[in-house]
């Protein structure tokens, strides 16, 4: 493959693949930063930048292990497999979204898919991750979980617990700290003292590594690793990827506390756009393969809009829909 | 209203052994329960309710934690997820302070915002109230702030025979359930029901005594004191309906508005703090709802807005009893 050196277990299309899920996410989220104003919701969070992780790491599993991601979580559930359409119209808040227009942006999941759930608070998604990892191996279904999380995230005390428990409990758990290097407008130097999160693994008796969260291959490996190593009982690992969120906290962030050098150093590396280099360099894609691709994520894209401008907005009679599975009498007027 | 069948066969035992022999049951009946939490196994809880459960379950089933309430309940609520039934304890209600992240905005929410994707059958089971003199953070009662948060049942039993019943109800059911254990009500001793299916639904008040005067509703610790005073003020002629709402979400307004319709006096005892309590939305329902049987005012009787204090002579100061209850039954004649 042109000196290129790829993982030999994944195949041409396997790698094509790839690369085609991070431009799907790329191309699905640049659409909700131009359709913000309609959307409306001031809390809708963006993943540009930071795909290869999500890819990477789902390509390394299997359908039916899970993951937990974040309050930015588009990425995690297109990455898991999770339905596009249903993603779009959850976004605009329609009928058809995979939450019914209750979640929104912050809450998407997609639970045939084995992904649990965006979440709106940080650090909450690796306590949930240890029961569900926990009931697998009680259960002795050799799967394993994914959760994903922030650097923000890994100053919450929820985090501390969770990877204790986790490795004194050997839990098939894989921590994956998604370094963007800021927490809303806050860099991490302001608020860990440490640069590289994967030395706190040590305190924990885990394995940890701090890698580039640019690069898909090196994300896919690391974890594929830490999955071997889960599913053969040795607990879990934390993942450090180091990566940068282009856009500002939200689409409606103006984003003037980060230099304009500092963001166009980082779109220099732009994960999407390496992965891109890498195989045409091994020769497994050309210009006209890669305007294919193009056309045909921008199609899905469309179609999406399509399928959420057709959906409904939610019967407002179903607002008190669903809050107990064994329903029961409860307040309102 | 549901009466307790006693006619089959039944033995006395304290409210912790009805607690533990409704676990133990529902252990054999359901592999998916588990028991999880501190020091619940070879120590038995530091009330005893788990003791023998290690040794009869194996360690895999009772799952003795680190002190990290946030990661014990997303481990619960982990794997209600994924389709386990925990059991959770946290060892002192006190404590739920440190893990309202995982109760509040996961358990109770994920149904709903989640567009009825999953259900989380899970149990917290938790001591509250006074009498060991815990002081300021070990003697605290929460349930009116679990009332407040939709998406959890709250269940409250002052009886070993409802113990056992109401905690199995708990287990099978498919929502998030928080079961407060009055600290008083483990010692004290009650004919329990030996069938493995002995089970009373929630939202079922239970009419500890009859009467035509005053109703006096009741929860916890003070359900026992209002039958010692409602006994007293049988002695002077003055007839109470001494009831215990037993599940406060859902809540039997049935049963008291029509106890209310009969007598028209209503005091309402709650070890809580007054603000914002039990007795507040009690007498909210009943204002709203059944103002016209009404001849005198409602009256509240509460621990006082003030944290609880280390000596006895302090603590038994502010707790309502037998005695302040006859006063006030006394103030509505």
């Amino acid at each position: 493959m042109g000196g290129i050196e790829f993982p030999k277990e994944l195949s041409p299309d396997e790698l094509i693949n790839l690369y085609k899920k991070m431009l799907l996410i790329r191309e699905f989220e640049q659409r909700i930063t131009k359709d913000a104003g309609k959307i409306k919701s001031a809390l809708v969070h963006t993943y540009i930048g930071e795909e290869a992780i999500a890819v990477g790491a789902c390509a390394a599993i299997n359908e039916d292990d899970y993951t937990t991601s974040t309050h930015r979580g588009h990425g995690h559930y297109l990455a898991k497999g999770g339905d596009l359409n249903s993603l779009m119209a959850e976004i605009y808040g329609k009928e058809d979204g995979i939450c019914g227009g209750r979640g929104g942006s912050m809450h998407v999941a997609d639970f045939s898919k084995h992904m649990l759930g965006a979440n709106g608070i940080v650090g909450a998604g690796p306590p949930l991750a240890l029961g569900v990892a926990l009931a697998s191996k009680m259960r002795n279904e050799g799967r394993v979980v994914l959760t994903f999380f922030g650097d923000g995230a890994a100053n919450q005390g929820m985090l501390h617990e969770s990877m204790n428990l986790a490795a004194v409990w050997k839990l098939p758990v894989i921590f994956i700290l998604e370094n963007n290097l800021y927490g809303w407008s806050s860099p991490t130097a302001k608020t860990s003292a440490i640069k590289n999160f994967s030395l706190r693994a040590a305190g924990y008796g885990m394995k940890g590594v701090s890698i580039d969260g640019n690069d898909v291959i090196e994300v896919y490996k690391t974890v594929k690793d830490a999955v071997e190593f889960a599913r053969k009982g040795g607990g879990p690992t934390l993942i450090e990827c180091k990566t940068y969120r282009w856009a500002g906290q939200t689409t409606m962030d103006a984003d003037k506390y980060r230099s304009t050098e500092e963001k166009e150093e980082w779109k220099l590396k732009c994960p999407i756009e390496a992965f891109k280099t890498r195989l045409i360099r091994g020769e497994l894609i050309d210009q006209v393969i890669i305007q294919e691709i193009k056309e045909k994520t921008v199609a899905l894209i469309d179609e999406s809009v399509k399928f959420t401008k057709k959906s409904p907005k939610p019967d407002p009679n179903t607002a008190l829909d669903d809050v107990y599975k064994n329903p029961i009498e409860y307040g309102g007027n | 209203m549901e009466v307790i069948n006693l006619s089959g066969e039944t033995k006395s035992m304290s409210g912790s052994d009805a607690i533990r022999l409704a676990i133990e049951e529902e252990m054999e009946r359901d592999e998916s329960v588990f028991i999880l939490g501190e020091d619940i196994g070879t120590y038995g809880g530091p009330f005893f309710v788990t003791k023998g459960l290690l040794e009869k379950f194996g360690a895999e089933r009772v799952r003795e934690t680190p002190i990290s309430e946030n990661a014990i309940l997303g481990c619960a609520v982990g794997a209600a997820i994924a389709g386990m039934r925990p059991i959770a304890e946290i060892m002192f209600a006190d404590f739920l302070t440190v893990c309202m992240e995982m109760i509040v905005n996961q358990a109770a929410k994920a149904r709903y915002m989640y567009g009825a994707q999953i259900s989380v059958p899970l149990t917290i089971r938790t001591p509250f109230g006074t009498g060991i003199m815990g002081a300021a953070q070990h003697s605290q009662s929460f349930e009116s702030w679990f009332m407040h948060v939709p998406g959890l049942k709250v269940v409250c039993p002052s009886d070993p025979a409802d113990f056992k019943g109401l905690l199995k109800t708990a287990i099978r059911d498919d929502d998030p359930v928080i079961f407060f254990e009055n600290k008083q009500c483990y010692f004290r001793s009650g004919e329990v029901p030996l069938d493995k299916n002995f089970m009373i639904p929630f939202g079922q008040a239970r009419k500890f005594t009859e009467g035509d005067d005053v109703t006096i509703v009741a929860t916890g610790a003070m359900v026992q004191e209002s039958i010692t005073a409602a006994t007293k003020l049988k002695e002077e002629n003055i007839l109470c309906e001494v009831i215990d709402p037993r599940t406060l979400v859902p809540m039997d307004k049935k049963t008291i508005l029509e106890s209310v319709e009969k007598t028209g006096k209503l005091l309402i005892v709650d070890e809580g703090c007054k603000t914002c309590s039990v007795s507040a939305e009690i007498a909210a329902f009943v204002a709203e709802e059944g103002f016209q049987f009404l001849k005198r005012n409602i009256i509240r009787l509460n621990t006082p807005d003030v944290p609880i204090p280390y000596s006895q002579s302090l603590e038994k100061q502010i707790i309502p009893n037998a005695k302040s209850i006859q006063d006030n039954v006394k103030k509505l004649i």
